[in-house]
């Protein structure tokens, strides 16, 4: 707990620890009523913002709600906004503020919230259920898969999602039209279809189920307007835009939009 | 939602402040000059369109042998100035009166329109959609790239197709570019290097777009049978890693080639001749 | 107080891990409707926190692997304190459930030929880890969370809503298992959201609630451990064994406050880090033990030779088991020759190019790049212990992973004891979940549908089991001017002020090496935390409120503390990850002892309990001997270190 970490700091090398008040403004209320409350707190060197919202915890706010877990940039629990940007606060280092700079602690601002920092995060667990499942391949027993390091590396990539759902926070697709909420799956389940679409081994096609066009026609990838938002704030560095999103909007497009593949493929009734 | 995990009913309004949501009146609160990215962005292009439209309506001074400006090349029309060798086509005939640049110029700029970095970019920088990551954008409905017209963005691979027969024209000229002004071979000047500068830049501009990415291996569903594709695709993903600034400096480049023979041209500057 | 909500379901899975996961999978596949419950948000249990691998004898990388292999290395890491049969099922039933994982969607690194790529690990005689980079953990939770998805989708299908035989309640917690007579009936749950009370009645109940970590300061686990699993079976009536048993890790950050105890995987030694203190001496050279010493090389020259040349070469000592490492660190600390931080170097930075060190640890360079603002490549880390893994748990049915005593109560994965005996080995944890997370999941399914006759939920212990919950919100109000304010005087204690003062008992008592002295005055420090955890007041109301959920929690954390505290007094002997500075060795005749812990009061609550004698009672258990195949995969010799004359000639 971060009190016990705060105590630490009294037996700890205090002469290496340049300890300061910082000035913070956490946002605190429920759906409907809330603001920004001003907190003034002690921040001790090597500190993360989680830190000392857990000192606030502590110290001045008892039941300030925060959701977090591992602390260390690796379950995606704690996301929220530090001056009006979209961030994992275990990951926000104090150092790389100004210590004279306010700063400001706001939940999530594309769901509805819960209390304080906490938000209703629900939309992404009903977009994941969306998404058609991996198809296993009907010939294949377990233990039977063989699969090539180059041809799972792409879906590797995608799988790193801690899923802090950052990116779909900061979508300005749903972020700034809630109506849009509906019809778009955002850039995390977007990428679930693609990580599915390059897995070597996934049946769906022999099931019956065209993931590239039902990207585009029933889980909104059209509304992406590829403006890298979700990729600029991604906490694993995933290339949200370059390696799932423009991908999988090339291969929705050779099923639409390109006449010779179209072509190709009613010749061959394949894609490869 | 902890026992559930449908959305809860919304009631229709746009924008970040909405009833469930966090009560935050400021549209954001970003503390840094997040306006600085798309204020440059949407200035460069700017620029570029006005200088490109002065030159593309000029219809003079993109010719000074052995360089043709790459915004007039091919020429395609009667009305074209004398090129021997070069890249000038009669293929519209003499009723075409305007500017022969203007016929060639649709491609280019069809391709870095529809370019997934330049949509970004412009989206961005112009359209304010949104201007900067977390900063709520000015538009009361969105629709993206779901219909007519940006839905029309998804034809960009046939742009990069003839983007490919522009960059291979535009090598001709360059290659072209080693003959002197009586058009006699082994000829360098500063222009030859202006040209080669250019046409590299190009050529990675082109080489590293994201549909010859997906055309070249990204298709493909197992890597491992296609052995060459899949390197290719591999240095292909390296170039694209860096469109935005290949985008830039081609775009950069291919003004200043076209200034240079301007310049060459209207007689404000000799071609140094290196041999 | 009727009004609290209730839902019928067949099996109820407390804690969405993958011990969790699997065993609602498995439940649901069998045909139960099978409701889950975690602390946290569905997909974000600390499994993710796995980086190594899974543990499984695919022979994928090297062909002479097999199960009675890693049968044999799981016996000698836990120094034949395992349950035998459940270290028998483990090694033999993990290839299935990895490769099963594949099936569901998961994607293991590969080998050349296309297979599961393993990797070589701790205590392992062959590369044996299944995994995918360092993020092996992520990967199972991922794969177990989408196949439920998926099985939800099936569900949609045919009854028109996802949650018709499948459903996950997130962020709820458990306080109360209830039951019917001796039979289980159901669980009391509370949703953290809102503070709504709610029952869900079910005749089976499947503990995969994770570990204990939290009752100690320094530790590399999250908020969630906090032995509730632990808790709810002995308060159900179950006992817990080999409590002692705790796991601390040699290498965890010291530095910043904040991640102290964030884990530094082992592969960094693997891969040629050192460990230095304060003179800047390899210190692990002078903490060889006997039993090791032909095994380990004695100079530097040596060891940094093994790295390229490990036929003609002895290791070097930074690589021996994790027990030794972590009291060798301790050692150096104590003795002043730590790191400004109060741990000791570990060094890579001289040791390796800067552009191998982040090809070969991107994840630690990024982890102290972006936490601690220090670029490994260019100067050394700082490492101390950290509490890693608690080997003790509720004691199961091997086979069934029932746990003893009580119909209906189910536990898999680190909750469960047995397994791993005295000292878990690397890579065995996402295996044990796997497993045993099946095994509890089917055996629950079957004793769900066994049933004739559903056991019923009293209200009386519905009642009492909120009238527990709100205590904390009334502890504040004692302190009012009110009639009651005589009888209570003390003002409401700070539930993390409590928290913190457990913590440092049990890092400072109970820690990596203990002394007899020191863990009577752990119990002391314990009882008095009792009384005063009786006081833990919150403010606020009951919508998402931290400070409540930690007044509760604290009263698992307590009970745990305990367990581990009195069975690590009773037994004088050192072993795996119990270390006694007053009785050093390790004593034969301790080795099929099980110290048995079960609540001394199951209807009374933790006032009732006497403060000297505390709420815990301790009982001796002779293990049943080995099956005499498995004892034949072993040499004499090596048995003989282990077992007794006695048990040797049976």
């Amino acid at each position: 707990m971060s009190e016990a970490q705060a105590a630490e700091q009294g037996t700890g090398p205090a002469g290496r620890s340049g300890a300061y008040q910082a000035h913070f403004r956490v946002w605190r209320g429920e759906a409907g009523a809330g603001g920004l409350k001003d907190f003034t707190v002690e921040v001790h060197e090597g500190e993360v913002v989680l830190d000392i919202i857990h000192r606030l915890q502590a110290t001045q706010a008892p039941d300030l709600a925060v959701r977090w877990n591992c602390k260390a940039g690796k379950c995606g629990s704690c996301s929220a906004e530090i001056n009006g940007r979209p961030r994992l606060m275990c990951m926000t280092r104090m150092s790389v503020f100004d210590r004279a700079e306010t700063i400001t602690v706001t939940p999530m601002r594309t769901f509805p919230v819960i209390r304080d920092l906490v938000t209703d995060v629900s939309f992404n667990y009903a977009k994941a259920r969306e998404i058609p499942a991996f198809v296993p391949p009907p010939e294949l027993a377990p233990g039977e898969y063989r699969m090539q390091q180059e041809d799972v590396g792409r879906s590797q990539e995608f799988r790193k999602c801690i899923e802090c759902f950052l990116c779909q926070d900061t979508c300005h697709v749903v972020r700034d039209h809630e109506e849009n909420k509906a019809a778009f799956a955002g850039p995390r389940f977007l990428m679930r279809i693609a990580e599915l679409d390059m897995h070597p081994l996934d049946a769906a096609p022999e099931a019956g189920i065209d993931r590239k066009t039902s990207a585009q026609d029933e889980h909104g990838l059209g509304f992406c307007n590829i403006t890298k938002c979700c990729t600029e704030v991604c906490p694993e560095h995933i290339k949200i835009t370059d390696n799932a999103l423009i991908p999988l909007k090339e291969r929705a497009a050779d099923r639409k939009y390109d006449p010779l593949v179209w072509l190709g493929n009613k010749i061959r009734r394949r894609t490869e | 939602m902890a026992t559930g995990t449908e959305p809860s009913p919304q009631p229709a309004a746009t924008g970040v402040p909405t009833a469930s949501r966090a009560a935050i009146a400021a549209r954001h609160l970003r503390t840094d000059r997040w306006w600085l990215a798309p204020a440059c962005t949407a200035a460069g292009l700017l620029a570029f369109v006005v200088y490109s439209t002065w030159r593309a309506f000029a219809n003079a001074d993109y010719y000074h042998a052995p360089y043709v400006s790459p915004f007039y090349s091919p020429c395609l029309a009667e009305n074209c100035h004398t090129m021997r060798g070069g890249p000038n086509w009669e293929i519209f005939g003499s009723w075409w009166g305007l500017s022969p640049a203007l016929l060639i110029l649709i491609f280019p700029l069809g391709f870095r329109l529809t370019c997934y970095y330049y949509r970004k970019a412009y989206y961005r920088g112009f359209w304010a959609s949104p201007p900067a990551c977390a900063v709520a954008e000015p538009h009361k409905k969105y629709t993206g790239e779901t219909r007519f017209p940006l839905i029309l963005q998804n034809l960009h691979r046939y742009f990069f197709y003839f983007a490919l027969l522009v960059a291979g024209v535009l090598t001709y000229d360059t290659v072209l570019t080693f003959r002197d002004e009586h058009y006699q071979w082994g000829h360098m000047g500063l222009g030859t290097l202006v040209f080669l500068v250019n046409i590299v830049l190009i050529w990675a501009y082109t080489l590293s777009c994201h549909s010859c990415r997906h055309i070249v291996g990204g298709r493909l569903r197992h890597f491992s049978k296609h052995p060459v594709r899949y390197r290719l695709w591999g240095w292909i993903g390296k170039l694209n890693a860096r469109h935005m600034l290949l985008a830039w400096s081609s775009l950069i480049s291919v003004a200043l080639a076209d200034f240079y023979v301007f310049l060459l041209a209207s007689g404000a500057f000799a071609d140094p001749r290196f041999f | 107080m009727a009004h609290v909500d209730r839902q019928a379901w067949d099996v109820v899975v407390v804690g969405a891990g993958g011990a969790g996961l699997r065993a609602a999978i498995e439940a649901r596949e069998a045909g139960m409707r099978t409701a889950v419950i975690c602390k946290s948000l569905f997909g974000k249990a600390h499994t993710v926190m796995a980086e190594g691998g899974i543990a499984a004898s695919m022979g994928n990388a090297n062909e002479h692997d097999n199960w009675q292999v890693h049968f044999r290395d799981t016996m000698r890491g836990g120094k034949f304190l395992n349950h035998w049969r459940m270290a028998e099922l483990h090694a033999r039933e993990a290839p299935d459930r990895v490769w099963e994982l594949e099936t569901w969607g998961a994607l293991f690194d590969r080998t050349p030929d296309g297979r599961i790529s393993q990797r070589n690990f701790g205590g392992h005689e062959y590369p044996r880890l299944a995994h995918v980079g360092d993020r092996t953990g992520l990967e199972l939770i991922r794969t177990l969370q989408q196949k439920i998805v998926s099985l939800q989708q099936e569900d949609e299908r045919e009854f028109g809503a996802y949650d018709a035989r499948l459903k996950v309640f997130q962020e709820c917690t458990v306080t109360r298992v209830l039951k019917d007579g001796d039979r289980v009936s159901g669980a009391f749950c509370y949703e953290r959201e809102s503070g709504r009370f709610f029952v869900l009645e079910a005749p089976a109940v499947v503990l995969a609630t994770g570990g204990i970590g939290k009752s100690f300061k320094v530790t590399s686990n999250s908020w969630e451990y906090t032995g509730d699993g632990h808790a709810l079976a002995l308060l159900a009536g179950a006992s817990l064994i080999n409590m002692e048993f705790v796991q601390f890790h040699p290498t965890g950050m010291v530095w910043p406050p904040s991640v102290k105890g964030i884990l530094v995987t082992e592969s960094v030694r693997g891969d040629g880090g050192v460990l230095r203190n304060s003179d800047g001496k390899r210190f692990m050279f002078d903490y060889v033990p006997d039993v090791f010493k032909e095994k380990y090389a004695e100079t530097e020259d040596e060891g940094d030779r093994w790295y390229e040349d490990p036929d003609h070469n002895r290791r070097p000592p930074e690589l021996l088991p994790r027990d030794e490492v972590a009291r060798a660190i301790n050692a150096e600390v104590k003795a002043g020759r730590g790191s400004p931080h109060g741990g000791v170097y570990l060094d890579v930075s001289t040791r390796m190019p800067a552009e191998v060190i982040t090809r070969r640890l991107p994840s630690m360079h990024h982890q102290f790049k972006e936490l601690a603002d220090v670029d490994i490549t260019a100067e050394p880390m700082e490492v101390g212990p950290t509490c890693h893994y608690v080997m003790g748990g509720v004691d199961v049915d091997p086979d069934s992973a029932a746990a003893i005593g009580v119909p209906g109560l189910f536990a898999a994965g680190e909750v469960a004891g047995g397994m791993h005996g005295s000292n878990r080995l690397g890579g065995n944890s996402l295996s044990d979940l796997l497993v045993f997370g099946r095994r509890a999941g089917l055996h629950a399914a079957r004793y769900a549908a066994s049933m004739t006759g559903r056991p019923v939920a009293d209200p009386l212990q519905i009642d009492t089991a909120e009238a527990e919950a709100l205590r904390p919100f009334s502890a504040e109000t004692g302190t009012d001017t009110g009639p009651d304010a005589v009888r209570d005087r003390a003002p409401a204690e700070n539930p993390y002020t409590l928290h913190q003062e457990l913590q440092q008992a049990m890092n400072d008592l109970v820690g990596i090496i203990r002394r007899e002295s020191e863990m009577y005055e752990a119990l002391k420090r314990l009882a008095d935390l009792r009384v005063r955890a009786r006081r833990a007041g919150v403010e606020g109301h009951r919508q998402y409120n931290p400070g409540w959920h930690l007044a509760l929690d604290l009263r698992n954390m307590l009970l745990v503390s305990e367990c581990v505290a009195r069975a690590a007094l009773e037994r004088e002997e050192s072993r795996g990850g119990h270390t006694r500075d007053d009785h050093p060795a390790m004593d034969r005749g301790w080795r099929n002892i099980n110290l048995v812990c079960r609540l001394a009061d199951p209807q009374g609550d933790s006032r009732a309990a006497d403060p000297a004698l505390g709420q815990i009672r301790l009982s001796r258990r002779e293990t049943p001997p080995i099956r005499r195949d498995l004892l034949e995969l072993f040499e004499k010799d090596e048995l003989a270190k282990y077992l007794t004359d006695e048990e040797l000639s049976r």
